[in-house]
């Protein structure tokens, strides 16, 4: 009987073999240079891994939501050189103008010989930043917030609204880094910490480590900042909306204005939550409310319990939304939308924003990848 | 026993007369899918011709020479599907680097055939008829010509047939369902003239 086992596993063992003998030698593809914009930067580097990996083992980071699965869509780099036409899992990403300027999802493209490309100059400024959890709190049954205290000497300069990769090493069954983005939740004036809302969600590999297998004191590194999800100034009236962990970047955004004494503009944020027990930060943010005249924080539950005494607004947020947009804000003064949530909830609000005067080109949002 | 069945009537049998796709309904999902655009039902012909080929070849050496010597017939599932994703796995490699042209036209399909059924089926038809080697060779690029040319008529059909006033309901992989099963009728009249074992 154990005949089978063996010969099965002999077979396996040979295909495995055979499989990593022929990749070391035709998955070789010699020393490759990478240009990057006309020359400013030149990288010898070794060939046939992906564009995206090769360049963060160098120390350049191209944002990448999904750590290199080609889901997120997120590492788009120009590429002047040719190395043929666009892959069909770059594609569903790509818009007609970006496939006409070989515009290309960096983790798809494979290093096979000499390329020339360009980066933005902000992305040089994008680091690895090092540091230890200094707390992890539980705010609501499911969300927990991180906090990184970064390694001596090191501060980080973000703008309020953008967003970090967080680097989880492998745990468990994970045998692989990863890294996932999330957005920062505390104000850019702290520079030698940084908080994260983490949400559980079964099977995430980065909310399941941080949910299950970080522990305070443990080393934590993180890669950024990325993004361009931050308040724009001008006069507009802000309305911001958020959910569950969403409230990361528009709490970051709310701290920030305070400090900087943002006076001239109203701006509302809409806390969107099922009951009581979903709902987080309530007393910071009505203390807030308190001592600032123009901000106006409206929170409301969509299935109010019993037990939660509930005596603020109730309903969808679209409809909670929509009718102080309607009846509380003021209507001569222009508007602007900041949303962060899952895909469903933005397309939602931006069609209420649209509808009660805001131009889709002014609505900003940040989606959960 | 080696059924007595000349290598070229099988690959003229396979093709047309038992065409796997046709006749015996294996590797539907990736036909049904893919036959929306012509170009692409082209390549993945090309690329399922040539996996079925060498695996059944291969799968027919693994059979022979180690599953029957050590009495391990209950286990060829198992084995056939490992050699197939093996096999699946170097070619993507070795193409990738010998000809960058042919690896964009199959693109993301050659992976896809690792979890096409006909690409078991045909081995496990191999396994079950008792076949040779040469006739195992001529079994599994003949598969593989027949499932080739049954979907690049489909998608030629459902090219043509695509602005025609199809009710909503049947739009899609309903009027999908209902060509391919008139194509197979028109192939079943052929059933029966060659014999395959």
């Amino acid at each position: 009987m154990w005949i089978a086992p063996v010969v099965i596993s002999a077979i396996s063992a040979v295909l495995a073999i055979a499989i990593a003998i022929i990749d070391g030698f035709v998955n070789n593809y010699g020393e490759v240079t990478i240009s990057i914009n006309e020359g400013q930067k030149k990288l010898t580097v070794k060939g046939g891994s992906p564009l995206l990996s090769t360049l963060s083992s160098k120390g350049i980071y191209v944002p990448s939501a999904c750590g290199g699965k080609g889901s997120c869509g997120a590492c788009k780099v120009k590429v002047l050189s040719d190395i043929g036409p666009h892959l069909p899992t770059e594609l569903p990403y790509m818009s007609p103008e970006e496939i006409k300027n070989n515009i290309r999802l960096s983790c798809q493209v494979k290093l096979k010989s000499d390329i020339q490309i360009r980066l933005p100059e902000e992305l040089f400024s994008v680091r690895q930043l090092n540091g230890l959890v200094e707390g992890l709190k539980e705010v609501t049954y499911d969300i927990k917030e991180l906090t990184v205290r970064l390694a001596k000497n090191t501060t980080v300069d973000f703008k309020a609204g953008q967003y970090m990769q967080l680097v989880i090493p492998p745990y468990g069954d994970i045998k692989e880094s990863a890294q996932r983005a999330y957005s920062i939740s505390s104000k850019p004036s702290e520079k030698e910490k940084l908080e994260f809302l983490i949400r559980l969600v079964p099977n995430g590999i980065a909310t399941t480590y941080v949910h299950r297998v970080l522990k305070e004191k443990q080393s934590m590194s993180v890669v950024g900042p990325f993004g361009d999800f931050y308040v724009r100034e001008t006069d507009a009236d802000m309305f911001c909306v958020a959910g569950g962990s969403g409230m990361a970047p528009i709490r970051s955004i709310l701290l920030d204005m305070y400090e900087k004494k943002i006076r001239h503009r109203a701006i509302w944020y809409f806390f969107g939550a099922r009951s009581r027990r979903d709902l987080f930060y309530l007393e910071e943010l009505k203390q807030l409310e308190a001592q600032w005249p123009c901000f106006h924080f409206v929170p409301a539950l969509s299935e109010p319990l019993p037990d939660d005494r509930w005596e603020g607004e109730t309903g969808l947020i679209t409809q909670v939304l929509d009718s102080y947009m309607k009846s509380e804000a003021d209507p001569s003064k222009s508007r602007e939308g900041y949303l962060c949530g899952s895909p469903g909830m933005i397309g939602a609000c931006v069609k209420v924003m649209m509808a009660n005067g805001i131009p889709e080109e002014k609505i900003y949002y940040d989606k959960f990848a | 026993m080696t059924p007595d069945v000349h290598p070229l009537a099988l690959l003229i049998a396979s093709v047309f007369t038992n065409n796997i796709l046709l006749s015996l309904f294996l590797g539907m999902c990736s036909f049904i899918s893919i036959s929306k655009d012509l170009k692409a039902s082209n390549g993945l012909g090309m690329a399922v011709t040539l996996v079925l080929t060498i695996t059944t070849l291969i799968n027919w050496m693994v059979y022979r020479w180690i599953i029957l010597p050590f009495e391990l017939v209950y286990l060829r599932y198992i084995v056939f599907i490992i050699v197939i994703a093996a096999i699946v796995q170097v070619l993507e490699m070795v193409i990738e680097r010998v000809s960058p042209t042919l690896y964009r036209s199959l693109g993301i399909f050659l992976p896809l055939i690792t979890v096409n059924c006909a690409i078991m089926g045909v081995s496990l038809f191999m396994q079950l008829r008792n076949y040779d080697l040469l006739q195992s060779a001529f079994f599994g690029a003949g598969s593989g010509l027949g499932w080739w040319l049954a979907i690049v008529l489909l998608a030629a059909i459902r090219q043509r047939i695509e602005k025609n006033p199809i009710p909503a309901g049947l739009k899609g992989a309903g009027i999908t369902l209902i060509t391919i099963g008139i194509i197979g009728m028109a192939f079943l009249g052929f059933a029966g003239m060659l014999k395959t074992q």
